[in-house]
């Protein structure tokens, strides 16, 4: 099985919840594509209830994939878990189609929004909710309709002619169509314009406070840490440092690589720097 | 005068059932990007099924149709739980191959079972008609107009407002992102053939309503209807009907019209029309009246 995980509580500084249980665990996990190329290699990871995590990593780390692996989506990309698993409060789901992962409370807002161009606001919304039962899902419409304003005025709106900061809140309104326990997001800021970034850090704060946790996957650290209670960095498909975001912000090497501030006068060049890997925490 | 309006009706009614057939090509293709050749096999079993409720056991037309559309559900179904869910993330040509191949054993389990002859269909049309002004109308081609009219409507309706639809049409749109969220392809493809099985009956018995009877033949109307669709565009509900009505208006008004006055063109132009229609609209839009242009994921 997995490597053991014995080490304090990641999470430490967020107010722990009633659940004994993390509520997402990946543990050890390796995750092959096509049988050949091994794109995660012994990857660990905790949400606790009631945080938000962030999870950072430059292009083709294996976040993308991280998150496939834990939704389910990684067998119709010719993905397979070799090795380790994913645990949902406890209970192993590994390998688990997409819908009963949706079933059990967790959603996700793909990479690059992924909405139906071609349907409605509120036809999009509505398939969010395809998993639940008629009245549950009605009654998720309206209170994201409460929660955006703007997506209940353009409902009868065709999804694909919308701004992108709008199609955003359509793909975060449409996972929370479960009432999940856990949101995935996979780089909600790609391609949006910084104040609408703001927009969208300021939702993942409104998710937080309704009682769902965040997983956030992001290129834009310097947003990710600002809300996130606590960080992973991620390279080429192992975890390398995590900690609390603050903790994270100031490590120097963190700055430097993904926070794009020089540390005193003289700039490294990324050419200098090997690998983050002399930090790692987790061995294969 | 009354004459047009006479071929606009049977065109029309023709061009009605067309449409029926062209759905249940739409709809598969929309779910799974397979082109599926074994709705005419369907069609054949549906109009047989019929004949053995109505014209056999004598139960009530519209009864028999009724449980008919039930069972081919079930037969749609069966098809794709037990063939076509398991070419799922497979090559889209093999499907395609796997469709051609059930229309030739759908039909040989007709004959097995009915035989070659023509048999009745057993409706209570028959040859009457109506006399409607200075039209005479068959009773026949009343139903199918009336019938495909409710079940078009229902058609539009479900995608437009269940969720069931909604969720098919988004699959069609973005296969992996419906299933992030618990779209499962099963249930699409499953939805799919149910219906293409229920349409398969309609088109089945307005086809072999009234005096035409039912044998092999009739499967073979179903690709006359295989021009209307590619007309239409085959991921366009629209493009069904509007390819539908349009290839069986031709089909009327050229063995009405052309025939007649030139005879040198032989008895049989009007079989030609649908296939001379495809081809001049897909020189002029490739993807047919109404079809999208992106290609399409399985």
């Amino acid at each position: 099985m997995s490597a053991p995980v014995n080490r304090p509580t990641p999470q430490s500084a967020v107010p722990s919840g009633v659940a004994s249980h993390a509520l997402l665990a990946v543990r050890n996990l390796e995750v092959v594509y096509s049988d050949v190329i091994l794109v995660l290699r012994g990857v660990s990871l905790e949400v606790r209830p009631q945080s938000i995590v962030a999870l950072l990593g430059a292009n083709g780390a294996g976040k993308t994939t991280l998150l496939r692996a834990i939704t389910g989506l990684l067998t119709i990309q010719r993905g397979r878990c070799t090795k380790g698993r994913v645990e949902v409060e406890g209970t192993e789901v590994t390998g688990s189609a997409p819908p009963d992962i949706v079933r059990r409370g967790i959603a996700q807002v793909m990479e690059g929004r992924r909405l139906f161009a071609e349907l409605t606001v509120e036809e999009n919304l509505r398939v969010g909710g395809f998993t639940r039962k008629a009245a549950d899902a009605k009654e998720s419409l309206g209170r994201i309709f409460d929660t955006f304003p703007r997506l209940a005025e353009r409902r009868k709106a065709i999804a694909g002619y919308l701004s992108g900061g709008e199609q955003q809140m359509v793909a975060i309104g449409r996972a929370l169509m479960t009432a999940p326990r856990l949101l995935l997001l996979d780089e909600p800021s790609l391609g949006l314009a910084p104040k609408v970034v703001e927009q969208v850090r300021d939702i993942i704060r409104a998710v937080h406070a309704a009682g769902t946790s965040v997983l956030l996957v992001e290129q834009n650290a310097t947003m990710a840490l600002s809300v996130a209670h606590y960080g992973y960095v991620m390279e080429h498909g192992k975890i390398v440092r995590d900690g609390p975001s603050a903790e994270l912000a100031d490590d120097q090497d963190v700055r430097e690589f993904y926070l794009g501030g020089a540390v005193g006068d003289t700039r490294r060049s990324y050419r200098d720097v090997k690998t983050y890997r002399r930090k790692k925490r987790w061995s294969a | 005068m009354s004459d047009l309006l006479q071929y606009l009706v049977a065109g029309l009614s023709l061009g009605s059932i067309y449409a029926l057939i062209c759905l249940g090509f739409v709809i598969i293709y929309r779910a799974t990007g397979v082109v599926n050749f074994a709705q005419g096999g369907l069609v054949l079993l549906g109009a047989y099924l019929t004949h053995q409720l109505a014209g056999v056991w004598h139960l009530p037309f519209l009864l028999a149709m009724g449980i008919a559309a039930l069972v081919m559900a079930g037969v749609g179904l069966l098809i794709e739980r037990l063939i076509l869910r398991r070419m799922v993330g497979q090559p889209v040509f093999a499907s395609i191959l796997i469709t051609l191949g059930l229309l030739y054993v759908l039909e040989q389990i007709c004959t097995t079972i009915w035989g070659y002859d023509l048999v009745m269909l057993g409706d209570s049309w028959g040859v009457r008609t109506v006399t409607l002004g200075a039209l005479v109308v068959k009773v026949a081609d009343l139903w199918t107009l009336a019938t495909s009219a409710a079940a078009l409507l229902a058609f539009f309706l479900m995608f437009r407002f269940t969720t069931v639809g909604i969720a098919m049409r988004a699959a069609a749109s973005d296969p992996e992102a419906a299933l992030a969220h618990g779209v499962s392809p099963r249930v699409v493809q499953g939805v799919a053939w149910a219906v293409a099985g229920v349409l398969a009956v309609l088109a089945g018995v307005f086809i072999a309503a009234g005096p035409r009877g039912i044998d092999l033949t009739v499967g073979l109307v179903s690709l006359r209807a295989f021009p209307a669709a590619i007309l239409g565009g085959l991921d366009s509900t629209e493009g069904a009907v509007a390819g539908g009505l349009t290839v069986g208006l031709a089909e009327v008004l050229s063995a009405a019209y052309i025939t007649p006055n030139a005879p040198w063109l032989g008895a049989n132009v009007h079989t030609v029309m649908p296939y001379l229609l495809m081809i001049v609209v897909l020189m002029v839009k490739p993807y047919g009246l109404f079809g999208t242009a992106e290609v399409r994921r399985a």
